[in-house]
């Protein structure tokens, strides 16, 4: 089973909410959709559910057309963002809904419900009004309902988003386990994500999207290794890469007077001239030997330290490992790992990285 | 200070109280009285100022050729008029309000909130503009000094405040919750009455309560289109009020007047605060 997407725009005003989107899903995968917020994600999820009509382009489900298909008859379920149940249902009644709108046998429905209400972790509750459930048991019922129906396309709307860290945490580990067996084996999975942790957690496909377009698409670790654009840079790492501009010549890089250093060996025949360079916070550190930054403002997160640095005209996040404390304005000597250095030409694609070398 | 601004507040729900207490109080205790306790002079307790009776309310259920002013026929009337204006108008208000909440309507210049303004403008025009050319229309229709007639102009005058109140309310409830319904296998229209219409009951009571209330306290409309067939309660209440007043039945009318209004509040108070009807929509 694969699902093809054909050349799909939607531009209702000014900006396009979807610009010329391709993209070919098969089944068994998890797809994990990256963007920023109003990228177009979740447009993109309603017109593959069929609650937005493109302008153009199609959409194809094993050879058939499948955008003609009205929303209520198409093979998909659904888990947005908000944790959208019937609130004048109990449990059961909200997980039975999808197979008692389908005709399913009552036996057959309660089969379904209780595996469906086991696998999210929800045995025991299903009498219970949705009122009466935390945010985390209203969003595994809305999952439940998803997954009851047996659908071919399950749709994830940023599903955590709205949950606190640790459950949040929780519920992406059990996500996890509960795409890795039946559901994902079944069907094609589409998950929406604005964190690019959660993204590389799920593994699978990756789409990176901004402003209604797909900017790559491959390998959870690809685009980790090799990002194409320092827009997908930006949006697939959390800190966003360090960008900073910057000149290749003899043997040399060039940021400022006072901050030159010798190319790393994945730069070996990259023509010299001016490029946008990038550096991930965790290659970016204090040391005894390195350039003269200030410090801006540090950060504690967890037993890690943020580090806002600026030299001149360059702004940077370093990371450090530990938990430190420093005042505005201080003067640090910080260390570049230059073998994670990625090289961008100055229209913003990937010319060299540490992972796949030259372009 | 706090025991000063507390003394403030308990004085200012007492006054209130007593202001809106007051009046039903009164009306009680003369629906009791008999013409020599009404005429004789103020008289405030029953049994010590003066002599309890019956007279009063008896005389709502006695025809006038038998000294009573029966407002049985009108108190029916009113019911029927109400009722069927107040369901009509939510039913259609409903529908409507669903639609300018959840699709966009382009005609002209005109958007979804014009439209809704279009509606409640109805309202903001003095009853008595309207009252020349409703007399019109039923009289071209034969519907004046009819029931049905009434509760045509009722359903007029009643679903802007069901489109109004409704709007509002749908607006409030996620879009995402019909798209979820369609997801899971509903039709539009299943969707609305499967899911939206469930969880919409509070609104639909709000806006039912204020119809009812606009409808069975019209007076004005009610004087307009009806003559001699069809008379409804407030009319019949007000054509008490004659040369010699019987003021013992004018207020036991005036009570059973707004007996069902209270007791529908009582109702829908109760209903509304056991939860049952909060959207809960997280």
């Amino acid at each position: 089973m694969s699902l093809i997407a054909s050349n799909l725009s939607l531009k209702p005003e000014e900006q396009y909410h979807l610009d010329d989107i391709c993209f070919e899903m098969s089944q068994g995968q998890i797809y994990t959709i990256i963007g920023r917020t109003l990228s177009g994600k979740t447009t993109l999820l309603k017109t593959i559910a069929g609650l937005i009509a493109p302008d153009s382009g199609g959409l194809v489900l094993d050879g058939n057309d499948f955008g003609s298909i009205p929303v209520w008859k198409r093979e998909v379920a659904m888990v947005y963002q908000q944790f959208i149940n019937y609130p004048h249902l109990t449990v059961y009644e909200n997980v039975a809904f999808p197979l008692k709108q389908r005709g399913t046998q009552k036996a057959e429905i309660h089969n379904r419900v209780m595996n469906a209400l086991s696998q999210v972790g929800l045995e025991g509750f299903q009498s219970r009004k949705i009122q009466a459930l935390s945010g985390g048991q209203q969003q595994r019922v809305a999952l439940a309902r998803s997954l009851v129906k047996e659908a071919k396309i399950l749709l994830l709307d940023e599903p955590l988003v709205n949950l606190d860290y640790k459950l949040r945490e929780q519920l992406r580990e059990e996500f996890k386990s509960i795409f890795n067996t039946k559901a994902s084996a079944d069907s094609i999975l589409i998950y929406s994500s604005t964190d690019p942790v959660e993204a590389m957690q799920l593994g699978g496909q990756i789409l990176v999207m901004d402003e209604g377009r797909i900017l790559q698409q491959a390998s959870a670790k690809e685009v980790y290794e090799n990002p194409n654009s320092t827009k997908v840079s930006q949006i697939t790492n959390d800190p966003a890469m360090n960008l900073f501009e910057g000149m290749v010549g003899e043997g040399k890089i060039i940021l400022s007077p006072e901050i030159q250093f010798d190319s790393p060996k994945h730069f070996k025949g990259l023509p010299e001239g001016t490029y946008t360079f990038g550096l991930r916070a965790v290659a970016i550190t204090l040391g005894e030997i390195g350039f003269p930054f200030a410090i801006e403002l540090s950060e504690i997160s967890g037993s890690e330290t943020f580090l806002h640095l600026k030299h001149n005209e360059i702004n940077l996040v370093g990371l450090l490992d530990s938990v430190q404390s420093f005042s505005i304005g201080e003067k640090v000597t910080v260390k570049f790992d230059i073998s994670h250095l990625y090289a961008f030409s100055t229209d913003g694609s990937l010319k060299s990285s540490p992972y796949g070398g030259l372009m | 200070m706090r025991l000063f601004y507390i003394t403030l507040k308990y004085l200012a729900v007492t006054l209130w109280s007593v202001f809106v207490i007051a009046p039903f109080l009164w009306a009680i205790s003369t629906s009791f009285k008999d013409f020599q306790s009404v005429t004789g002079g103020a008289t405030y307790i029953p049994w010590v100022d003066f002599e309890p009776t019956l007279d009063g309310w008896q005389s709502l259920f006695k025809s006038p050729a038998r000294g009573g002013v029966d407002i049985v026929e009108p108190f029916l009337n009113s019911v029927f008029v109400t009722a069927a204006g107040s369901l009509v108008s939510i039913i259609l208000g409903t529908l409507a309000a669903y639609a300018l909440s959840r699709y966009t309507f382009k005609a002209g210049p005109m958007r979804n909130g014009d439209i809704t303004f279009f509606f409640i403008s109805q309202r903001i025009m003095p009853p008595v503009v309207l009252a020349i050319p409703f007399f019109i229309m039923l009289g071209k229709l034969g519907l004046l000094d009819t029931l049905l007639g009434l509760v045509l102009v009722y359903v007029v005058l009643l679903m802007p405040i069901a489109v109004w109140i409704m709007v509002d309310f749908f607006n409030k409830v996620p879009q995402e919750i019909d798209e979820t319904a369609l997801i899971d296998g509903c039709n539009p229209f299943q969707a609305f009455y499967k899911v939206v219409l469930p969880n919409s009951i509070p609104g639909i009571i709000v806006a039912g309560m204020f119809c009812m209330i606009f409808g069975w306290t019209d007076f004005f409309f009610a004087f307009i289109l009806t003559f001699t067939e069809v008379q409804l309660l407030p009319v019949a209440i007000v054509a008490l009020n004659s040369s010699i007043t019987p003021w013992w039945s004018l207020s036991a009318a005036a009570l059973v007047s707004v007996a069902p209004l209270v007791v529908v509040a009582f109702i829908v108070e109760r209903y509304l605060s056991k939860g049952n009807l909060s959207g809960a929509l997280k």
